[in-house]
């Protein structure tokens, strides 16, 4: 079967690559630009850990195939530190401990950019479910909960 | 294995591709790219179509029209479907909230497909290019329909006339042990003139709880007028047993929760 040609812009870069047929985003982001962030969990839309945000909605790049995102701005973990100074969620999550084994954590900060972006001062039940489709079996959640209304926090001392 | 994607301008389009064997119409792909990680070999293909028809929302005269394409987060959202807002944020997390489409809904098997269970409640028609049908026949016939959903379109209930309750053991969102949608209209003197109350979970797919919708007529929707309808809950079930819960767990709480969601 041909390849498909697919353009769109990762985390601020274009990008144009050749997949097969049916390849799902995730693949095509760790497989062929090489941006490992997002992580292959569960392939059902179960636990988020491929989350990644495209056009500005978070989406499940393990149920996205990659054609459908042609002409698409995706944003991932990996782009979030600029000029080596970690995203305050990234800080947050590294001064909480919300991080352990740290496979469920690009998923989560995505979800938890998302959240920011729109809620600059989100409370804890926001939080919860901005949450709510991400697993994560090693924190208990409460040091993620905690770290991302501390980025939160960062954010609007920062904006003040 | 490799699947093509077709992607079509008309419905109608979509609809002749979608004869070929082994084809699936891709929506949100919270369905059916699922299917294809999980190694579901009877995938070959997938048609899309980008038919602007199947991606409005329409409010009028009290009338809603969903296009099939429209997702979850968008319902949630609109500022004119706040009365059923409540079922689309039950449907997953976040972002399978911005993919998951009404139309997909409507297939999902149980577990899932808790706002295919809403509007079973709001006696929604299901659309296609051949016409409307009543969610009810559509629901029994659509493990072999032939053609791409459209739309859903149903009567706006009053706010506090539709209630709708999801269990699940994760809070705040998990898979469904069951769900329930009621919509019981009220005389004026507090009696109910009417009832449709939905199941999730509680078969393969959604279903009436005709018996308990009988047994609510004329009475108040208090401890003692509700008992009736509580004790013939589950007539006509057959729950799923999955890894959530057993049919047996199920078919004991669903008084408990129809209570609950009726008492509210």
């Amino acid at each position: 079967m041909a390849k498909v040609p697919i353009q769109f812009t990762l985390n601020g870069s274009e990008k144009a690559e050749f997949v097969e047929g049916g390849t799902t985003l995730l693949h095509a982001l760790r497989d062929k630009t090489g941006d490992t962030s997002p992580k292959g969990g569960c392939h059902q839309g179960t636990c988020g850990a491929c989350s990644v945000i495209i056009d500005g909605e978070l989406r499940l790049s393990c149920l996205t195939l990659a054609e459908t995102c042609s002409g698409t701005d995706i944003q991932t973990t990996s782009g979030l530190a600029e000029a080596g100074v970690l995203h305050p969620l990234q800080r947050a999550f590294l001064d909480a401990f919300a991080t352990q084994c740290g496979f469920c954590t690009p998923g989560m900060i995505m979800a938890a950019k998302v959240l920011l972006d729109h809620t600059p001062n989100p409370s804890r039940e926001d939080v919860v479910e901005a949450l709510s489709g991400n697993i994560c079996r090693c924190t208990g959640y409460e040091p993620i909960i905690q770290a991302v209304l501390t980025a939160a926090r960062a954010n609007s001392q920062n904006a003040a | 294995m490799a699947l093509a994607l077709q992607t079509f301008a008309t419905v109608s389009d979509a609809n002749a591709a979608l004869k070929a064997a082994g084809t699936r119409y891709l929506g949100g792909g919270t369905l059916v790219v699922r299917a294809a990680n999980e190694g579901d070999i009877s995938v070959t293909g997938l048609v899309r179509s980008t038919d602007p028809t199947l991606s409005g929302i329409t409010v009028s005269g009290g009338k809603v029209r969903i296009g099939a394409s429209v997702t979850m987060a968008a319902i949630a959202r609109h500022p004119e479907l706040g009365a059923i807002a409540k079922a689309a944020r039950a449907v997953g997390g976040p972002a399978i909230r911005n993919m998951a489409t009404v139309g997909g809904n409507l297939f999902a098997p149980a577990p899932y497909g808790d706002f295919a269970v809403a509007l079973l409640a709001l006696d929604a028609s299901v659309g296609t290019n051949d016409g409307e049908m009543p969610i009810e026949t559509f629901l029994a016939g659509r493990d072999g329909n032939p053609a791409i959903v459209t739309s859903v379109s149903f009567t706006l209930p009053k706010a506090d006339s539709f209630r709708f309750l999801k269990v699940s053991r994760v809070k705040p969102k998990g898979v469904s042990v069951l769900s329930i949608a009621a919509v019981p209209e009220q005389a004026g003197d507090g009696t109910v003139s009417s009832a449709r109350i939905a199941l999730g979970c509680m078969a393969d797919r959604p279903m009436r709880a005709c018996a308990a919708e009988k047994a609510l007529i004329g009475q108040k929707l208090d401890p003692d007028g509700i008992a009736a309808a509580l004790a013939t809950a589950g007539e006509g079930t057959s729950p799923i047993t999955d890894p959530i819960a057993s049919a047996w767990y199920r078919t004991e709480v669903l008084p408990v929760h129809l209570g609950r969601l009726l008492l509210t």
